[in-house]
């Protein structure tokens, strides 16, 4: 009995040492947005004597931040749409079409998966350049769905290939063709992992630093993270201002979070188990 | 459907009768129209900039006109012979090692502590996640801040105790632990997720059935757990090592590879030695060498998780 008790208390002594690992730096972030220079300095950790609303409200009405977020929702809605149409329809074919060679096209199109996206960063640099769209969004969302490409496709053969082949024979059977089957019947039964997939571009779309960092030149385009760094930059010795920046920046993601949780984990621990 | 596409049963159909059946059913026709778009996509944007790499990469070029001087294997050479790289290559094992021995560990005890459906649980399982969703530019800047000995939780610290203020990120030998502890605090919640998806699918009767027979807990996490979940704890594995070869979100904003180039990675280290000081060839034979790595990882990986499949 004394022993079951203990051992809780080791577990809760634990998980609360962690916990507050964890927590700190973000508490402390979040209040050193209420305060002066003066109390960063010396109380990190204390709730402020006085709630400075001034660098929040600085921030909000900052049409800069608003601008640096709207980037990013653009580019990164973009990346999603593009992601889902190209990939379902390409992973379609891998599913359910098949033809004599399409084993190979599957597997060049998984090559994606082996590699970081920083090893081509300067040849992609080079090429969005010659192209002409340095510094356009296309420059981040054309090479973000292209090396999103890979995990999308293989999610979506896994999901295509469940679902059942007898509706397909029937509709094939009633002069359905593949293109009009894929549209009216694979497309709505496969929210789900649509869903799934949708998150996770999006995800890594919205947190994406190197990519806009090597393609985008002009405030006008940067995505948030960008922003966040030249904002960094310009108040190097006033911390209130940029941790204001950071908090709020952090907003959309954790109630994006929130609202795709069960997404985000089905994503994560499905693609673990699976490997 | 398999019925229209029938070749004649006597002999096997050649290529052309093959694509024939395919375009009669329409397959054809659908492929046509629906692969296209992703295999240009990717072509352009992945393989194409990957071939390059390896082709800029025996060139001095600084990224405009045509890469025409020639210079061979002088590239990798000069990489080889930089100290700096190799502080770049220490710097990417180091995560490697501290990844694989103190973050996975970690992630794994917590993982037994709460991966048990219960509303406490659901609460220490969000906070430990937080971490892992900000983007790691933002964590960067945030424990930037924690380490900033002039303005920061450092310097609130070193007030409160009454001692001289540290300088952590501006410590050649200090600064690395500081980002080794971002790391693991921005990832450890990764690893716990996987960890705990695989123990929730471990069968309660054979944890009932030990501990029938009198194992303790640590004996059932021992035999019972661990073992059982042993794919996921590979698959954590191979996400470290592909994680850490690719750092450079964090770095940036904590020491953008300083003091005196003591804290890059591989990744920041193309970025600066490639990309800002405009040596395209350069930069492309470090991201040769990337790819390399991380093929290789791949590969290993493959062989001792069939290796372990088959046995």
């Amino acid at each position: 009995m004394t022993a079951h008790v203990w051992r809780n208390l080791a577990r809760l002594t634990v998980l609360l040492i962690v916990s507050a690992f964890v927590l700190a730096p973000l508490w402390a972030t979040v209040m050193g947005g209420f305060k002066t220079n003066a109390e960063i300095r010396t109380a990190a950790f204390s709730v402020p004597e006085a709630w400075n609303l001034e660098f929040y409200s600085g921030i909000v009405t900052d049409p800069a931040f608003w601008r640096y977020m709207g980037n990013s929702l653009l580019i990164s809605s973009a990346a999603v749409v593009l992601t889902l149409i190209v990939g379902s329809a390409a992973a379609y074919v891998f599913a359910q079409v098949k033809f004599f060679g399409s084993e190979f096209i599957f597997s060049y199109l998984l090559l994606g998966l082996m590699f970081p996206f920083a090893t081509a960063i300067l040849p992609l640099f080079i090429k969005v350049r010659d192209i002409g769209l340095l510094d356009t969004y296309w420059a981040v969302i054309l090479p973000q769905t292209a090396f999103g490409l890979s995990l999308a496709i293989l999610l979506f053969r896994t999901f295509f290939q469940q679902l059942p082949k007898e509706l397909f024979e029937a509709a094939y059977i009633d002069g359905c063709g593949y293109v009009r089957f894929f549209l009216r019947f694979t497309l709505p039964l496969s929210t789900p992992i649509l869903a799934t997939v949708g998150v996770f571009v999006f995800v890594q779309s919205w947190n994406n630093f190197l990519l806009p960092l090597v393609v985008l030149n002009s405030r006008d385009v940067f995505t948030w993270p960008l922003g966040m760094m030249q904002y960094r930059g310009e108040y190097v010795t006033q911390w209130n201002q940029t941790l204001a920046f950071v908090t709020l920046s952090l907003v959309p993601a954790v109630v994006f979070f929130l609202a795709a949780q069960k997404y985000i984990v089905a994503g994560l621990t499905g693609g673990a188990v699976k490997g | 459907m398999t019925e229209t596409t029938m070749p004649a049963p006597d002999r096997r159909p050649g290529f052309a009768e093959r694509m024939r059946a395919a375009a009669s059913s329409g397959r054809l026709s659908a492929a046509l129209i629906l692969l296209p778009p992703a295999l240009i996509l990717f072509t352009l944007f992945v393989i194409l900039p990957l071939g390059e790499s390896g082709w800029y990469a025996f060139y001095d070029w600084n990224g405009y006109g045509t890469p025409e001087d020639f210079v061979g294997l002088r590239n990798f050479e000069q990489m080889f012979g930089h100290s700096v790289f190799s502080v770049a290559v220490g710097n990417t094992v180091k995560i490697l090692v501290i990844s694989l021995l103190v973050q996975m560990p970690l992630a794994l005890l917590l993982a037994l502590l709460v991966y048990k459906q219960t509303p406490s649980n659901a609460v220490f399982r969000l906070i430990f996640f937080v971490p892992y969703i900000m983007a790691e530019v933002a964590a960067g800047l945030i424990w930037s801040f924690v380490f900033d000995g002039n303005y920061g939780v450092t310097a609130s610290i070193a007030t409160t105790l009454g001692i001289d203020r540290f300088f952590v990120l501006a410590d050649r030998d200090l600064a690395f632990y500081a980002i080794m502890v971002v790391i693991v605090w921005k990832y450890f919640g990764f690893h716990m997720m996987i960890y705990i998806a695989a123990l929730q699918g471990v069968p309660d009767d054979q944890i009932e059935a030990a501990q029938i027979e009198g194992a303790s807990r640590t004996q059932i996490v021992r035999h019972v757990q661990i073992p059982h979940i042993a794919p996921a704890i590979a698959v954590s594995a191979f996400f470290a090592i592909i994680g850490a070869l690719q750092v450079f979100d964090i770095i940036i904003p904590l020491t953008n590879g300083g003091p005196s180039n003591q804290t890059h990675t591989i990744v920041t280290y193309l970025y600066e030695f490639g990309l800002t000081r405009l040596r395209i060839g350069y930069g492309s034979a470090v991201g040769v060498v990337l790819f390399v790595a991380a093929v290789l990882t791949a590969v290993f990986y493959q062989r001792i998780f069939m290796k372990r499949g088959a046995s």
